[in-house]
């Protein structure tokens, strides 16, 4: 389980963050959607222990994230990976060696799933194909906390295709929570619990998404829109 | 993905009627055993708590049981798929009446049209 209490983080006189305030339980995927720099990844990132609240207090299964929180979070970052040279071999190689929970059977059959070259280098890969490896790292770990920040992200229809069909496969619903913050709702909604919709900083609602077809008679986009007043 | 949804239509009643359907054009037999709930949840590509709750609404219906263990069957009781097939006859003929009402038709003009249909087709 995660836990936000009056979460702030200020960057300067910058609010990054402003008196975030969310629970987050296991065995549901919650979307964490906003326009760019609305505070999804600052979210994620705090989860993860990366980055520090300026006050309030973040906590995972119990206990306040630092650092050492990385052994129970798998994190999956937008950005791009920085070992060229790498294939996909030497990335599980490299996680077995650095993770404890990572599973290299969960790995292989990821792989397989995934129908990656095990021994193409990173920088050899398609943009696709990373995108496809990032999740065969993040999935492999048996972690009670999945973050994955933007998975599908400049990717085509294809290749969302499998990772959502990947995500579905490979999710321990018994014992994993998953957050999953993107800007790209049509692939992804029909895999979401629950949305929290996040505006300059502050959580705007927070709903359930068959209970907002169902009552509402609105779509996660619909409701966006309605939100955001695009 | 698996399966296109109307996404401002709650998932699991969309998915129930592709069940209810598949049932009554007898794609899935009487006694027959359904995907499990994460199978299921990959076909479709939806959540697996809109699956299980899909099943526990069946459950509900008495379209299918739930056997501890073993999974979700299809139920074997002959009159519940007919009365399945009567619900849905019932809600195409609503429909069409409805859509027919609305653009000023009376009962006689249907039935002449849809005779008239026939016999065309025919």
């Amino acid at each position: 389980m995660i836990q936000l209490q009056n979460v702030t983080k200020k960057y300067g006189n910058e609010f990054a963050l402003k008196d975030v305030s969310l629970t987050l339980e296991k065995g549901k995927i919650y979307g964490l959607v906003g326009p760019n720099g609305s505070g999804k990844s600052t979210t994620l990132r705090m989860i993860a222990g990366l980055v520090y609240p300026t006050s309030g207090v973040v906590t995972v299964n119990g206990k306040i994230v630092d650092r050492k929180i990385a052994n129970e979070v798998a994190y999956l970052s937008e950005l791009d990976i920085n070992y060229q040279s790498f294939s996909a071999q030497n990335f599980i190689d490299f996680y077995a060696t650095q993770f404890a929970d990572f599973n290299i059977q969960k790995a292989e059959e990821l792989l397989s799933f995934m129908k990656l070259d095990r021994h193409k280098k990173w920088k050899k890969l398609s943009k696709g194909n990373r995108g496809r490896l990032k999740l065969v790292l993040a999935l492999a770990r048996e972690t009670s906390v999945l973050l994955l920040d933007e998975p599908l992200s400049g990717l085509d229809p294809m290749v969302r295709e499998s990772i959502v069909k990947g995500l579905l496969s490979f999710i321990d619903f018994e014992k994993q929570v998953v957050v999953i913050a993107t800007h790209e709702i049509n692939e992804i909604e029909s895999l979401f619990d629950e949305v929290i919709a996040i505006q300059d900083g502050a959580i705007v609602e927070k709903v359930n998404v068959e209970e907002l077809r169902e009552e509402q008679g609105l779509s996660v986009l619909e409701w966006m829109k309605k939100i955001y007043q695009l | 993905m698996g399966e296109e949804f109307h996404t401002s239509k709650p998932i699991y009643l969309q998915i129930i009627e592709k069940i209810h359907r598949k049932i009554v054009r007898n794609e899935i037999k009487l006694g027959e055993k359904l995907p499990s709930v994460r199978e299921m949840a990959v076909q479709m590509g939806v959540n697996p708590n809109t699956i299980q709750r899909t099943y526990s609404e069946l459950e509900r219906m008495g379209i299918v049981q739930t056997k501890r263990g073993q999974g979700t069957f299809v139920t074997e009781n002959v009159e519940v798929i007919n009365g399945l097939k009567e619900k849905l006859q019932e809600e195409i003929i609503e429909a069409f009446v409805t859509n027919m009402e609305e653009l000023g038709f009376s009962k006689e003009d249907m039935i002449t049209g849809i005779n008239m249909y026939f016999n065309k087709k025919e």
